[in-house]
């Protein structure tokens, strides 16, 4: 909310600099988010009174100007068109700091001659002084403005923008922050004259009200002025809502914002002859009842919303907009000044609803109290007196069914300690309260106070907010610093947290980049990645996407990471490894979806980086495995690899991940047909798992195993074998038997010497006992056992 | 016989200048001192000397034998560093030519500013869990004061889950803030609790610079008898201290969240001005860094803790907004770009 220093000031006296009354509301919880020092370089403008205007000699459109500076007189030359004798002007004199009227840049007076005639100074447009962006003549001061004064003394002004936070829409208003002020710098709030002259007949002999809904509309509140008349209001006036953001209208509607803007509560001014037989009946709309509003729009309104209505038809929409039926207009005599409270909740669904905010609206829905009303119509009803003539009716129209007077509530210096960590005095309490409007009265059963919200305070509602109201007067820099003293819970730290850090420094250690990509994705991109475009599983979708792009969950990360590295391929030609550690979205029924934590990642491009040193053989199969390999080997200890058939992968190169037995995951190269609908050219190898389903698998305790005592023996044997048999196989036999401690698999050939159909396969098998040095015999009897049973069981034979 | 030694070891010593390999030093060693030398066998004469002339002989001979012995260890040295030169100088590399590269990898720099936010925390015993990212409407919002109407979820624009409400739970959606983690954590345990959560969150909101329709937050709890205010200050201000460096300024500020109360704001001086006020900063001075305050008696209610017996605090951060101040990244989107030219640089 905008508000004007120099209206501010008429509430409260105010010794602070305007950077130094920033600071205090700031920490106090009314954020300055913005301040604008209007007149700050306004050093030697002064006010001057246009005493001559003769013609230029040599140019038709200018004028010489004598200006009255009070001290003295100068003559300056004018092109504006609304100079005019007794005029009083903003005077720049020659070293002025001006806004130049073209460009808008900033820049110093000079002393020029125009067209042959010297001007020492200037009269200065609205733009020209940096107030607003008009030009199209000299800025007009008002009559009483006192000739001789500095500029920035009269129309300086600093505009302080301030986020109001949700708690506090009394604070929307330029009397409630004057009490912030007041309270901070331990000021008397000067309140305005509200009263006025009821020279009219009794309000209720010519208009009554009705609350049909008193849930939705909890106080109603009218005066009557008739014999007015609508016209421009006057330019002080205009001039304060235009600071704060609002732009004049009429004198009429421009009182009812002003006062809105000056205690927080929305008024709207009907006009009195529009209003049939009277009445004003406070009822919920008929389902389809239409209103035409004041921007001229037809509303279609619903039974949640409110209107106020005469006994034929909706006259506005409460709280959001007036109808343009009853609208104020340079015809109107006489005014409906409404003063009301709606329900919260009804005027923020109906302003949603129809897309309607507004500066009433932003009120109302934050809950201001009913009390604001009283004063707020006197002062409108005063003003419209004052500005637009006529008289006003005896009384006031106040419809309040079920007053809600405050509560005292029980503050006790026990809670303030317990709390915030430091006693403060009963005297200290209470001075705070008390310049918060607080009424306080010392308890008389434990050491505190029960203190009663003033009536402007909708927020104060529990013992908690009276101690924020006290920690925040007396400032949260006297709050002390401690460091949490009380029991440690016991620490369980959550496993899949250690294990997803595992993973990712694993992974960085072999050269994979991590990315972070999108939770929500598009159909499109999901359809890419099986080769018939089937979607399996079915995404959940949003309510309201923001794009079409993110309009699905996603239930895999693969296609984020094969985006990812389509884009990335456009500028890179080395190796790229990149992997994503995140949650997947897999719809439940009646419940929230379920969130493994998926790791996906991809190889794609060379092995290695570029260099003088190997050949740049581009990554395969086996790299992507070796990559599983190392990184399950450190996390599980059964880990096993079977062929598999998931869609997305080339069907030949392919294995799924088993741990314990359990399928965990998928190592594979991606479908040549994938890959193309991804617009990527090589070959591209995905690794997969669920890091949810590992979990369990990885939290068994480990135990050490002693150093082997007696030498190992290593033997080499090549087999010829059929090419189908899978070296898993062979190596399973190997392994089972007695004393063998190690198989290493280091050659595999086939073609030259090896007869078609069969490979020759290459072992370096370890032998070693745990309690004797093994002799050659041993070794050679159990070689010959393993040599037997692959040949019994496989087909092998030994290479000699 | 004196002077005949004094000649042998004249002539050795000659002989072993000009030796140049090993296999010329093996027979000038035998020839000189080997067991059929000529030195060998004048002392193994020396009984067969005269009595006065066996003493001197002796002395010589031995000292004789003694340095043709330091001559033949100095000759091997040096024949030794000859050869090692010799080979040495063939096995000649050009070190300029690059190392062999290892791969290297990289955390995404939001993961990392999570674990390096996260062990701070950890060290003062604060214990990282998660939640849901797709929530209920109950724990994102109702179990935290902020019902349906509060003006507090128009700054919260929600992306809704297209699937039916739950009568008790509410709409699904896709949690606006990690605080509802909060809400879970108080709806699960019982006091003591010192717990982080940090996680994707998401609003509704068109992409620019500062805005993503995703990004991350970090939400903390500390719930037991007897937490204060000035722990909270306290918890805060030594994550400022380690995160942003010693001397940094902190101000802790009144502000409104509708979870908690009162309501503090933590800013820290301003990086870029120091204080001084500028862009960054909109000429304040400080940047706001977190939202916290002292857990509303309602919220603990709901999650059946007796706010009589127990108190505490929680806060609430955005995590992206970290390295964009400490590295200077104007544009939040790049995280989520992953240009591998802009995820290198951390
Ligand atoms: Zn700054």
């Amino acid at each position: 909310m905008k508000i004007s220093l120099k209206w501010l000031r008429e509430y409260v006296d105010i010794t602070l600099s305007p950077h130094e009354l920033a600071n205090r509301l700031t920490m106090a919880g009314t954020e300055t988010e913005g301040m604008q020092c209007i007149g700050e370089n306004w050093t030697g403008i002064t006010i001057g009174e246009i005493t001559d205007i003769n013609p230029h000699p040599n140019a038709d459109r200018l004028k010489l100007v004598t200006v009255n500076l009070g001290s003295e007189q100068t003559t300056v030359v004018c092109g504006a068109p609304n100079v005019r004798i007794g005029s009083k002007v903003a005077f720049a004199p020659v070293g002025a700091q001006l806004i130049d009227g073209h460009s808008g840049e900033p820049f110093r007076l000079k002393s020029a001659r125009i067209r042959g005639v010297t001007s020492n100074g200037m009269a200065c447009s609205e733009k020209e002084l940096g107030i607003s962006d008009s030009h199209e003549g000299i800025v007009i001061l008002p009559d009483e403005a006192p000739i001789g004064t500095p500029l920035a003394e009269y129309l300086g002004d600093v505009i302080y923008d301030l986020a109001i936070t949700a708690n506090r829409p009394d604070c929307l208003s330029v009397i409630g922050v004057a009490r912030e002020v007041a309270a901070l710098t331990g000021q008397e709030l000067h309140r305005p004259d509200t009263s006025y002259a009821e020279a009219g007949h009794p309000i209720e002999q010519q208009i009554s009200v009705e609350i049909a809904d008193p849930e939705l509309c909890s106080r109603y509140c009218a005066s009557l002025i008739t014999g007015i008349r609508v016209a421009a209001s006057p330019r002080w006036l205009q001039q304060r809502l235009l600071k704060c953001g609002m732009r004049p209208i009429s004198n009429i509607v421009d009182i009812t914002n002003y006062v809105m803007l000056e205690y927080g509560q929305p008024l709207h001014a009907f006009d009195y002859d529009q209003i049939q037989d009277r009445k004003i009946i406070v009822r919920r709309a008929a389902a389809g009842e239409k209103i035409t509003t004041l921007d001229g729009l037809e509303r279609t309104l619903s039974p949640d919303m409110l209107v106020i209505a005469d006994q034929k038809r909706a006259i506005a929409i409460a709280g959001i907009m007036g109808g343009i039926d009853s609208e104020v207009a340079d015809g109107t005599s006489s005014v409906l000044l409404e003063a009301a409270n709606f329900n919260p909740g009804s005027i923020h669904r109906t302003g949603s609803a129809l897309n309607m905010p507004s500066e009433a609206c932003n009120r109302f829905e934050r809950g201001i109290r009913p009390e604001l009303v009283d004063e707020a119509i006197r002062k409108a009803t005063k003003l419209i007196i004052e500005l637009a003539g006529g008289q006003a009716a005896k009384g006031l129209i106040d419809v309040y069914p079920n007053q809600q007077d405050q509560e005292p509530i029980l503050l006790t210096n026990e809670k303030i300690r317990g709390l915030l960590g430091i006693d403060f005095s009963t005297d200290r309490i209470v001075a705070a309260l008390t310049s918060l409007g607080f009424t306080c009265e010392i308890a008389t059963n434990s050491s505190g106070v029960r203190a009663t919200a003033p009536y402007w305070r909708s927020d104060i509602k529990q013992e908690v907010d009276l101690i924020e109201e006290v920690a925040r007067i007396i400032g949260y820099d006297k709050i002390p610093t401690t460091l949490l003293g009380t029991t440690l819970p016991s620490q369980s730290p959550e496993p899949m947290v250690k294990l997803k850090q595992m993973i990712r420094c694993h992974l960085r250690g072999y050269g994979f980049q991590e990315i972070v990509t999108y939770s929500l994705t598009s159909l499109e991109i999901l359809r890419k990645l099986l080769p018939d475009n089937s979607i399996e599983p079915t995404p959940i979708r949003m309510a309201n996407p923001m794009t079409a792009e993110q309009e699905y969950l996603r239930t895999n990360l693969r296609a984020n990471l094969l985006t990812t590295l389509y884009s990335n391929r456009k500028h890179e030609d080395d190796s790229i490894r990149i992997f994503e550690l995140g949650k997947v979205y897999l719809p439940r029924q009646n419940d929230l979806p379920d969130e493994p934590e998926i790791l996906c990642a991809l190889l794609n491009g060379p092995r290695q980086s570029k260099s003088w040193h190997e050949g740049d053989s581009p990554v395969d199969f086996y790299d992507a495995k070796g990559t599983v390999e190392s990184l399950l080997h450190n996390l599980v200890t059964n880990l096993d690899f079977e062929k598999s058939s998931d869609a997305s992968l080339h069907p030949n190169k392919q294995a799924a991940i088993l741990i314990d037995g359990n399928k965990a995951g998928i190592v594979g190269e991606l479908h040549p047909g994938v890959r193309e609908a991804f617009d990527i050219c090589e070959p591209t190898y995905l690794i997969e798992f669920n890091v949810t389903t590992l979990l369990p698998f990885t939290t068994g305790h480990k135990m050490f195993r002693p150093i082997p005592r007696f030498p190992a023996v290593v033997r080499d044997i090549a087999l010829t074998v059929d090419r189908e048999v899978p070296h898993h196989s062979i190596q399973s036999n190997i392994e089972g038997t007695h004393l063998v401690t190690k198989v290493t698999v280091f050659d595999v050939y086939s073609g030259g010497q090896i007869p078609g159909g069969k490979k020759s396969i290459a072992y370096r098998i370890t032998f070693q006992s745990p309690d004797h040095t093994l002799t050659d015999d041993e070794v050679d009897k159990v070689q010959k056992q393993i040599i037997d049973k692959l040949s019994r069981e496989l087909g092998a034979n030994l290479r000699s | 016989m004196i002077s005949r030694l004094e000649q042998l070891k004249l002539g050795a010593l000659k002989e072993l200048d000009l030796i140049t390999d090993a296999k010329e030093m093996e027979l000038w060693r035998v020839n000189y001192l080997g067991k059929k030398s000529e030195l060998t066998g004048i002392l193994r004469s020396l009984s067969s000397l005269a009595v006065e002339e066996r003493k001197p002989v002796g002395t010589a001979a031995n000292r004789i034998r003694t340095e043709l012995e330091n001559g033949l260890d100095q000759k091997k040295c040096a024949l030794r560093e000859i050869q090692l030169t010799a080979v040495t100088r063939e096995e000649d590399i050009d070190v300029t030519l690059p190392g062999r590269p290892l791969p290297t990898g990289r955390l995404h720099p939001i993961t990392k500013t999570i674990n390096e936010v996260c062990e701070i925390y950890n060290s003062m015993g604060f214990q990282v869990t998660s939640g849901p990212d797709v929530e209920w409407n109950y724990y994102n919002f109702e179990a935290l004061n902020i019902h349906d109407d509060h003006p507090a979820r128009d700054v919260m624009s929600t992306s809704w889950v297209d699937i039916e409400a739950d009568k008790d739970r509410g709409q699904m959606l896709l949690r606006t803030h990690t605080t509802s983690v909060t809400a879970r954590v108080i709806e699960s345990q019982n006091p003591p609790i010192r717990v982080v959560e940090p996680g994707r969150v998401y609003r509704y909101e068109a992409t620019d610079a500062t805005h993503t329709p995703m990004f991350h937050q970090i939400d903390g709890l500390a719930i037991d008898k007897g937490i204060t205010m000035a722990d909270l200050k306290g918890t805060l201000y030594e994550f400022a201290r380690r995160f942003f460096g010693e001397g940094r300024g902190v101000r802790f500020r009144c502000d409104y969240f509708p979870f908690v109360e009162p309501g503090v704001e933590m800013a820290i001086e301003c990086l870029v001005c120091n204080g001084r006020g500028c862009r960054l900063c909109g000429n304040t001075g400080w940047i706001e860094i977190l939202g916290a305050g002292m857990v509303h008696p309602r919220v603990l209610e709901r999650g059946n803790i007796d706010p009589e017996t127990y108190s505490g605090f929680a806060f609430g951060m955005g995590i992206d907004r970290l390295p964009m101040l400490r590295y200077g990244i104007d544009d939040i989107r790049l995280f989520y770009n992953n240009d591998l030219r802009f995820l290198s640089q951390f």
